[in-house]
């Protein structure tokens, strides 16, 4: 399939994985990761994996030692570095087999690694645009950032008409090395015809800081699989989303905390607005290990409910097995009151107009923590496109 | 400082002996009807020829049988302990064939001692309105004071009211609970014995609360209980159980099934304290329906058993209907507490409340586990769900699985959870004022449950709090 000489140890990868896809069962609602959830998004009949990847990325100067380039490229040049990296592990919050299809199929994507003690200032961007009818598209996002390395990365994901019904299935793997720090921000605006996988998994070993956000306002249907491993003491995790369908959009989300070391921390803020007929289902869980004593932890979904046909569905979970921990989730389904309304139309803001800055100041909470001016305001520009619609 | 625990010296595993002590006794079996070990039709059909059930029943049970036997046990979700349970090992049905006796003169000696022992006769004459008290399959004793009885108030066991009441047992039983609502339910239905039956007429208000006790006398033993509460429109009743059983080698299965039917202004308060002993499986299915304006408070206090699965629910069916379930739970050693509630809103202006206290200690593991339905179309309903987790070693577990959903922007939810340890700083405050660190933990404890405890009867508060002192000794190092 691929174009340039493929390794053999890959070659070998992705025909396990292939047979690893089809020997797997097909989720049902009856599996927890599943539940609430719509099965029927799952049909990718008439689907064919698109021929020609239709991915851009930005890169700009870059410190000496840093390796950003085409997922293929890497895999030429730098087939050692990937066979060490990619998809170590097998996803754990619903979607292994299409995991396993996308390790058979990947094609596209950013592999991006900084080695210890580079900075790398300005963000990397990459633009992925499906197209064509009934494509399948698999791209791939892998960043390894070395000791106190930094560096933060915009994935965009667009369509190239409002037509074509296509699906994607991306999976990214964070890295974050000790003391690093990594950013990552995934702007979702797919057309609405389009279907939306993504599994992402984040590593943060001592010390370090990693932030992931997702923004969604494209695609009919849209699953979200977000794990965070804090491997290492001292080290952060920031799970950041922002989700604002309307019409018959569906979003499903899944998140896992993960803390297997002491003294780690983490903090999760999904944001929901939802508008007319939308549906969201969050499901987060956080898993303090026996041994990862001193952990603090904590998750929260908020639902604003913008119309009376919108439905939210919200799963907080938590599992510790270790004492000296702080954890707290937290959920909230709720509409804007009329006081806040009141407040705004006192100061001569029509009530429709009051309403969508009451939901934009909503969403925008989310994007204020990912602390990386060019991502936010990219995320910014993303929601205010988005209520622009509405 | 460390709270390792895994040394409890002699003096605490005597104190926490004492507590075990007073359930853990047992009289020899004296059963004039065993319908034998394992379960089949002819189980069913033994228990309804020895009961002598109408028709219906019989059907009733068969079908709950074919349901039990069609349902995959639910391990998806559920913990695999569940696996464990040897169904064809248990005993469904003893009996010594007496009817329940309305004085406790007449009730057999081991019986009566057994409930001496307990407690139960001397709570009846401090505060009780009406006693139920069941031993293995059967009441042995029911009695209710006269003068609600004059009024009009039924309290029976379940085998009488579907015979002797039939015309208001039946409309309601197996309605808000159906047989296929779980393999355990279904399980209930095919095997009822005991269990109370409780008609509060319209406007009547039972000012001292009625209670049963559910006691397992016997090993291998399966202990079914069918209660059916119907308060009429503008009654307020409050009903409490008891259980206990004595330490058998083997496990031991208790399934009940509790429903509730709250009609128009009326209020149902349902009280448990559980302290079954720590081989029993508790799989238990309670759920309330509430009609308009009426109340349904569960108030649930689960410790000791080896897995209590309970999420007692409420459906608000009438507009206004309110729902709440308060719940403390303590999962020590080996033990593991998986309690929660379900409130279903079907019904606009519906509020429900769910706040839920659980301390693990040891190697204990307590789960909370939730749900919250507002369907659509609907307007003004109001859900809170707190969850506060209390760890107290470091082999302590616990865990939260709530689902919400929520259709409609007219509505409110919130839900809250946290997880916290009694604080160092805590102890070493007390520990400076003389207080030792047992002790320290012990009230530290209590007040983290203080605020719901208040919520029982003053009487059941107090062995509460004892109770949990008890299990709190040596779990501090």
């Amino acid at each position: 399939m691929m174009t340039m000489t493929t390794p053999a140890w890959f070659a070998e990868l992705q025909e396990a994985a292939q047979a690893e896809y089809e020997s797997l069962p097909m989720p049902t609602r009856k599996i927890e990761s599943w539940r609430f959830g719509n099965i029927k998004q799952l049909d990718f009949e008439g689907f064919t994996p698109e021929d020609q990847t239709n991915i851009t990325l930005s890169i700009p100067d870059l410190p000496e030692g840093v390796i950003c380039m085409p997922f293929e490229e890497a895999l030429e040049k730098h087939s050692d570095l990937l066979q060490q990296y990619f998809m170590r592990n097998t996803p754990r919050l619903g979607s292994e087999k299409f995991a396993a299809l996308h390790k058979a199929n990947v094609k596209g994507g950013l592999f991006l690694y900084v080695p210890d003690d580079v900075v790398v200032e300005t963000p990397i961007e990459v633009n992925h645009s499906l197209s064509g009818s009934n494509k399948i598209s698999f791209p791939h996002t892998l960043i390894i950032t070395g000791k106190n390395a930094e560096v933060s990365v915009l994935d965009r994901f667009g369509s190239a008409n409002n037509e074509d019904a296509g699906l994607c299935i991306a999976v990214n793997d964070l890295i974050a090395g000790e003391g690093s720090r990594l950013t990552y921000c995934a702007l979702q605006e797919v057309n609405l015809t389009s279907r939306f996988i993504q599994i992402n998994e984040t590593t943060v070993e001592r010390g370090a800081t990693a932030k992931a956000f997702t923004l969604n306002t494209g695609a009919q249907w849209a699953r979200n699989e977000s794990l965070s491993k804090l491997n290492g003491e001292g080290g952060h995790s920031d799970m950041l989303s922002c989700s604002i369908p309307s019409g018959t959009q569906q979003f499903d989300q899944r998140t896992f905390q993960h803390h297997a070391a002491p003294h780690t921390n983490s903090d999760l803020l999904y944001k929901n607005s939802l508008h007319e007929n939308a549906k969201t289902v969050f499901s987060g869980l956080i898993l303090v290990d026996e041994d990862a004593h001193y952990t603090d932890a904590y998750q929260t979904c908020r639902n604003l409910m913008m119309n009376d046909t919108a439905e939210a569905n919200s799963m907080p979970g938590l599992e510790i097995n270790a004492d000296q921990v702080k954890c707290s989730h937290g959920s909230t389904s709720a509409t804007i009151s009329d006081e806040e309304i009141f407040y705004l139309r006192a100061r001569g803001i029509p009530p429709h107009k009051a309403r969508r800055l009451i939901a934009l100041g909503f969403s925008a909470q989310a994007v204020d923590k990912i602390g990386n001016e060019v991502l936010e305001s990219a995320a910014f520009e993303a929601i205010e496109r988005k209520f622009a619609t509405l | 400082m460390s709270y390792d625990t895994s040394t409890i010296d002699q003096e605490t595993q005597d104190a926490i002996s004492v507590d075990q002590a007073k359930g853990d006794f047992s009289f020899p079996e004296n059963h004039k009807f065993d319908a034998g070990v394992g379960l089949s039709s002819d189980t069913v059909d033994y228990i309804s020829n020895v009961k002598d059930d109408p028709d219906w029943v019989r059907e009733f049970r068969h079908k709950g049988l074919k349901t039990f036997l069609d349902k995959p046990m639910p391990t998806n979700w559920a913990t695999k302990d569940l696996e464990n349970i040897d169904f064809d090992k248990i005993r469904y049905y003893l009996s010594d064939g007496q009817k329940p006796k309305r004085s406790w003169d007449e009730v057999p000696p081991e019986v009566l001692e057994t409930f001496e022992r307990l407690g139960v006769p001397e709570q009846e004459r401090a505060f009780l309105a009406g006693v139920e008290a069941q031993y293995d399959s059967e009441a042995a004793y029911s009695n209710v004071k006269e003068e609600l009885e004059k009024d009009g108030v039924i309290f029976v066991n379940s085998t009488e009211g579907l015979k002797e009441h039939e015309e208001i047992f039946r409309p309601w039983f197996g309605k808000v609970i159906p047989t296929g609502d779980n393999k355990f339910s279904a399980l209930n239905s095919a095997v009822f014995s005991g269990g109370s039956f409780i008609y509060i007429p319209k406007g009547l208000k039972v000012k001292h609360p009625l209670q049963a006790y559910f006691r397992i006398n016997s090993e291998n033993f399966g202990q079914f209980e069918r209660t059916l509460i119907i308060a009429d429109e503008g009654s307020e009743v409050m009903y409490m159980e008891g259980c206990t059983a004595p330490k058998f080698e083997t496990a031991t299965l208790h399934s009940a099934v509790v429903e509730l039917v709250a009609m128009k202004d009326a209020k149902i308060q349902y009280i448990t304290v559980q302290n079954w002993s720590s081989n029993v499986f508790n799989l238990v299915t309670k759920r309330g329906m509430a009609h308009e304006d009426a109340e349904i408070r569960w108030i649930d206090c689960n410790i000791g058993s080896r897995l209590t699965m309970k999420y007692p629910g409420v459906v608000m069916k009438g507009e206004r209907a309110r729902g709440e379930v308060i719940s403390i739970a303590l999962a020590n050693d080996g033990q593991h507490q998986d309690t929660g509630a379900k409130m279903i809103h079907a019904a606009d202006n519906t509020t429900s409340n769910v706040i839920s206290k659980s301390i693990s200690v040891g190697e204990g593991r307590s789960t909370y586990r939730g749900q919250v339905h507002i369907p659509k179309n609907l307007k003004g309903c109001k859900n809170n769900t707190e969850c506060d987790a209390l760890l107290i070693n470091s082999h302590s577990k616990t865990d939260t699985y709530p689902a919400i959903t929520v259709r409609g922007n007219q509505h409110v939810t919130q839900h809250e959870a946290s997880v916290s340890q009694v604080s160092e700083e805590m102890l070493f405050y007390m520990e400076q004022r003389g207080i030792p660190e047992a002790a320290a933990m012990s009230l530290a404890v209590n007040g983290f449950i203080n605020e719901l405890a208040q919520e029982f009867p003053m009487e059941y508060s107090v062995e509460l709090k004892r109770l949990v002192e008890l299990e709190m000794e040596g779990s501090v190092g």
